[in-house]
């Protein structure tokens, strides 16, 4: 789960990491109070789950408060690679002398967070590890311990930072390092850790991941859930429990198990069709979420046709069939389904299928095939 | 022959008193597996589908002498589990929990690997031996013994893909799904390397999915292996930064895409299926 900016320092600062002093507006008004209440020079950020804010405008200044305002009022509304702004950051503005990068993100391949350190700040790491890979130091953390004070010193040495901001960027990093284990994150980062004219080091940006999976004990959290995307029907899926993720396409595909899904998108793909979305509904569904999952689905207006791909084990065909029964009568009138069942409960299911007068497919590449041809058949009026 | 589960295998079931736990025991113990027990926390002493159930690991391991476990825990509590049964001496885990924290699973990691016990999953249908029976919740009736050996990330294409190929005729010496969240226990170039050393098997087959890199470091390992690999990659029209239903399965930057995956494998010598219904054939080209 993605979190705002002002959320994941509201974490950092939790954990003893400086940030500038802030708040977040949801009004012009909110942060010309805010600005006022500060007292000094500020900055406003656009609070979005997408990066590059800098360049799309989305982050302004204000020396007055009044100026904030008219700065919140420009970025407020604002349209940030399809989200749109609905609240900033009003937060103190710095000078920065020197910017650094410190990361911590989830390894598959080493089973450990690993710790990234870097002199190269302010500027996306990944376009460092491309190009200057070098002035990256990594390090897994051992799990058994944590990042351990010396560890963390010894990360910011190798790495580079001047030897003045050495014990405070070490504290920091490993406050991260303890914030991101305890907060069950897949990252956390402070980009750019800014070492100020005024000396001091401090964490000017934040983002930071949390684990789905984490969800459960990290309830606080758990209440930051907002829409992440800039299609809304992927939030309100997650909201009913539906793993659903939007595509481009106009095929939507219902299936049980992401691998199977995922394998029937590219089936459809090179039947010449292209996937609305993706859609596993699990294992052991009953009626009601397969009713649930197809009148979904065809709540994208790009849907001209539904696929619905079953391999039956937990799940039961005729319980499938139900549900797609349920759900015929809900949907735009005319728009085709094919339905493929196969393992427990497929020959009860097909029975049901025929009866009601619903299209069926004997494997999946023939259900894709017939599914695609029927949208075409609908496109061309016949 | 055959990897991992055969007529020395005794297993105990990890949360065996819940709903799913005590349905997929009395399925293990249909399909033929040595079910000798089961652990949940305060109800040791009962006894569920005819095997006894401990408070702990270790007191059914002393009490059935268990050398595998399956574990049903629910999320909150299954990277405890398996830190317990690899604790406890017990050598194979299979995990079919989803939803675990991937942190808790760092920390379970440690003690699997520190204990030597093989850790299937989590979130995986774990796994089968045609003829002497399963641990996981794989329907067993799509099997038949033969020659293939089988791993896969995901469950309901695993299903699909050896039900292609038992209708082709070819049957499966060990099936596996290791699981498919970001953090597995053993990953494909584990499983390739028992498959290399069982004579049963004759040839691999192996299905990948975007995410990770587990598929290239198989390929790196195939190239030492002696044995046909006949590899099939999903995703291939997934979109970058999308987690398509598993938490593993996702392209960050230019990591894990289906055509990285694809490419490695071919430059290992690998012929890689268009389509599932392919497979059959490439199996039977190499047998």
């Amino acid at each position: 789960m993605k979190i705002h900016e002002y959320q994941a320092k509201d974490i950092l600062a939790k954990y003893g990491i400086p940030v500038q002093p802030g708040k977040v507006a949801h009004t012009p008004e909110e942060a010309e109070a805010i600005a006022r209440e500060l007292g000094e020079p500020v900055v406003i950020k656009a609070q979005v789950y997408v990066g590059g804010r800098g360049k799309a405008g989305g982050i302004q200044f204000g020396d007055t408060p009044e100026q904030a305002r008219e700065a919140a009022t420009r970025v407020l509304g604002m349209d940030i690679k399809g989200l749109t702004v609905e609240k900033v950051l009003v937060t103190s503005k710095i000078d920065i002398k020197d910017e650094y990068y410190l990361g911590i993100v989830l390894d598959r391949k080493s089973q450990a967070p690993v710790v990234m350190v870097s002199t190269a700040g302010g500027i996306d790491i990944e376009e460092v590890a491309e190009k200057t890979p070098e002035k990256i130091i990594q390090q897994p953390i051992d799990m058994r311990w944590g990042l351990r004070p010396f560890e963390a010193l010894d990360i910011v040495t190798r790495a580079g930072f001047p030897s003045n901001i050495l014990r405070q960027s070490a504290a920091i990093l490993a406050a991260l390092a303890k914030a991101f284990i305890e907060s069950d994150a897949n990252l956390a980062e402070i980009n750019p850790l800014a070492y100020t004219t005024d000396g001091k080091v401090l964490a000017a940006d934040g983002k930071i991941v949390i684990d789905d999976n984490g969800l459960f004990r990290q309830k606080e959290y758990a209440t930051w859930a907002e829409p992440e995307e800039a299609n809304p029907l992927e939030y309100e899926a997650k909201q009913a429990g539906l793993t659903y993720v939007k595509l481009d396409g106009d095929v939507g595909i219902i299936g049980n198990g992401a691998g199977l899904v995922m394998t029937t998108l590219d089936m459809v793909a090179r039947a010449g069709g292209k996937p609305a979305n993706f859609l596993d509904i699990g294992g052991g569904a009953k009626a009601e979420v397969m009713y649930k999952s197809l009148t979904f689905v065809a709540r994208d207006p790009q849907v001209k046709g539904i696929l619905v791909n079953i391999f039956g084990g937990i799940t039961r065909g005729e319980e499938v069939a139900k549900g797609v029964i349920m759900a015929q009568a809900e949907l735009p009138k005319g728009m085709p389904i094919v339905v493929r069942l196969s393992g427990t409960g497929a020959e009860e299911g097909r029975a049901l299928l025929k009866d009601a007068g619903l299209d069926w497919g004997k494997d999946m590449r023939d259900a894709s095939e017939k599914i695609v041809a029927a949208i075409a058949r609908t496109e061309k009026g016949l | 022959m055959s990897i991992l589960l055969d007529n020395t295998t005794r297993v105990i079931v990890q949360g065996i008193t819940g709903r799913e736990g005590q349905y997929h025991t009395r399925n293990m113990i249909a399909a033929g597996t040595n079910v000798v027990g089961g652990v949940t926390p305060s109800k040791g002493g009962q006894t569920v589908e005819g095997v006894p159930v401990f408070d702990t690991v270790a007191q059914a391991k002393a009490a059935t002498d268990a050398n595998a476990s399956c574990i049903f825990v629910p999320p909150a509590g299954a990277a405890d589990a398996i830190m317990e049964a690899a604790s406890a001496g017990i050598k194979l885990i299979v995990c079919i929990t989803e939803g675990i924290p991937v942190v808790d699973m760092t920390r379970a990691m440690l003690v699997v690997r520190e204990k030597g016990a093989t850790l299937i999953g989590p979130n995986c249908p774990g796994m089968c031996t045609p003829g002497f029976g399963k641990i996981g919740i794989i329907p067993y009736q799509i099997f038949n013994p033969g020659p293939v050996g089988f791993i896969s990330r995901s469950g309901t294409l695993t299903y699909e893909v050896v039900s292609l190929l038992t209708g082709a005729g070819i049957g499966q010496s060990t099936c596996i799904g290791i699981g498919g969240d970001p953090i597995i226990g053993s990953t494909f170039a584990d499983y390739l390397s028992l498959f290399e050393k069982d004579p049963q098997t004759k040839v691999v087959v192996m299905c990948g999915e975007i995410g990770g890199s587990d598929e290239e470091d198989a390929a790196e390992f195939i190239k030492t292996m002696t044995k046909p690999v006949v590899a099939f990659v999903s995703g291939r029209t997934a979109p970058a930064g999308k987690r398509m239903g598993h938490a593993g399965a996702i392209i960050s930057g230019n990591t894990g895409t289906a055509q990285g995956k694809v490419s490695a494998l071919q430059a290992a010598g690998v012929p890689v299926a268009d389509t599932i219904f392919d497979i059959p054939e490439l199996v039977k080209k190499v047998l």
